[in-house]
């Protein structure tokens, strides 16, 4: 299982990246998107959205289930990838580049220390 | 919780396993919409050993059935096999199933594994003398081999041992049933064996070049052709009739059936709903089971969706629901509401695919 070390998980294993605290894009991991498999549909939040961590920020379908994405961190969504709403393979394809869903300017960078790194994400998949 | 005889053959396969009618059962292996297309192209295989398997015995069992099931029993030959109802006094559905004639005094029952116990118990309830039921469910596996190449792939496998015609089975010397049906909607056949020797079938059928396909793959697959599950589309209040499986109920049997009085009154006083096909118009997520369906102008919800899901063969969000009679026209317009947004939807003919 593909886990990037430069990459930010939640135990509900979405990731962020926080190098650009303006516009940290978040994704869901290559863990969650084989669990998934086939994502068919994706909804995504307004831009402008004021989210805390642990909120619902989009829906996620697999042919067979609908499920949510919970914010990994607190802040504003300032972008969506509107190109994954008409076509949403590379979730699957491409979960850690192309897959991106939202960016959030982030609120409170502190709480990046309170997500997991890629060894520990890794351990909690094992 | 019951497992399946070839359950570590699903955990070899990296199936993802899951609760189903009181069985762990594998939902998927690689995936669902490549299952999907496995079967609409070419050859896949399920695991169906959670079916029930009864076997009804005895001189007057063809009498008896003819009252216990809506099909008409007299109609078929050894050999041959009907899609048939039984039903409850009120003309609701018990269950669905298969009824196969093995001989004069001998048929063959596969039945929904949700419903074995109930199907077991309403016909011991009905029993009369001289008749036989015996459950063979658990000493029984199956697997269902579907596709346009499954007919090929057994002749490649057992070229001795010919597949009975469409809609029929047979029974090797061996204890081999081949039955010439499935729930796909492509020609295909179901083994049933012994719980020992299934597993080796399993293997065989998978090595000679069938996709190991899932109970996700397998509600596709049944939904595009607008198959009834029962449990979802069919239940102990709506009728067949209702369910538009009218072609498998023979109200003119001389001597009835159980639940026939209810239906031809049903009949003469019109349906209350019908089980519609219904099919998203644009852009939308999968459909599911409980949304809810509305009348767009007035916003009335007309009733819940039963079953849903995307069609991976047509790309878009199929299901089927009961709607009063009024709504249930080929090309009525709808909105299903799906976390509170409404999706335009409408009426389709069946089957979808």
């Amino acid at each position: 299982m593909n886990v990037p070390e430069n990459l930010h998980y939640a135990e509900s294993h979405e990731w962020v990246n926080p190098e650009n605290p303006d516009a940290a894009p978040v994704g869901i991991s290559d863990h969650a998107q084989a669990e998934l498999s086939d994502v068919v549909y994706l909804e995504l939040p307004a831009v402008g959205t004021v989210v805390a961590k642990g909120d619902s920020i989009a829906v996620i379908e697999s042919v067979k289930a609908a499920n949510d994405i919970y914010s990994p961190v607190s802040g504003e969504i300032v972008e969506v990838n509107e190109g994954l709403v008409e076509a949403p393979e590379p979730i699957n394809a491409d979960p850690y580049e192309a897959g991106w869903m939202v960016k959030i300017k982030l609120s409170d960078t502190s709480e990046i220390e309170g997500l997991l790194d890629s060894a520990a994400y890794q351990k909690i998949l094992s | 919780m019951h497992r399946s005889p070839l359950h570590e053959k699903h955990l070899e396969l990296g199936a993802r396993i899951v609760p189903f009618a009181g069985w762990e059962m594998p939902i998927q292996y690689t995936g669902i919409v490549a299952e999907h297309h496995a079967v609409r192209k070419d050859v896949g295989a399920f695991d169906i050993s959670h079916m029930g398997e009864l076997e009804i015995s005895g001189k007057t069992a063809k009498l008896f059935l003819n009252g216990l099931l809506t099909n008409d029993v007299s109609v078929l030959s050894d050999g041959e096999g009907q899609y048939t109802l039984m039903l409850n006094e009120e003309g609701g559905v018990i269950d669905d199933l298969i009824l196969y004639r093995l001989d004069s005094e001998r048929y063959f029952l596969v039945v929904n594994a949700s419903k074995i116990d109930e199907d077991v118990s309403w016909i011991t309830s009905q029993l009369e003398q001289g008749i036989a039921l015996t459950n063979h469910s658990d000493g029984y596996g199956g697997i269902a081999v579907q596709g346009p190449k499954a007919v090929a792939l057994w002749k490649s496998l057992e070229p001795e041992m010919p597949l009975p015609e469409r809609n029929g089975i047979s029974e090797s010397a061996g204890g081999t049933v081949l039955c010439r049906t499935g729930y796909t909607g492509e020609d295909g056949f179901e083994l049933f064996d012994s719980v020992d020797r299934i597993g080796e079938w399993f293997d065989r059928i998978i090595a000679a070049g069938a996709t190991p396909c899932g109970l996700g793959a397998r509600d596709t697959l049944r939904l595009e052709k607008g198959y009834p599950l029962n449990g979802s589309d069919l239940d102990g209040t709506h009728t067949p009739l209702e369910a538009g499986l009218g072609f498998f109920v023979k109200l003119d049997k001389p001597d009835g059936f159980i639940g026939s009085e209810a239906l031809i009154a049903q009949k003469e006083s019109g349906l209350p709903s019908r089980l519609v096909a219904v099919k998203l118009t644009g852009k939308a997520p999968p459909l599911r089971h409980g949304y809810e369906i509305a009348d767009p102008s007035s916003g009335a919800v007309l009733g819940t969706l039963c079953s849903g899901s995307l069609s991976p063969t047509l790309g878009v969000g199929i299901g089927m629901a009961y709607l009063p009679a009024a709504f249930a026209k080929i090309g009525t317009q709808f909105s299903i509401l799906i976390r509170g947004r409404e999706f335009p939807a409408e009426v389709v003919k069946k089957p979808f695919v």
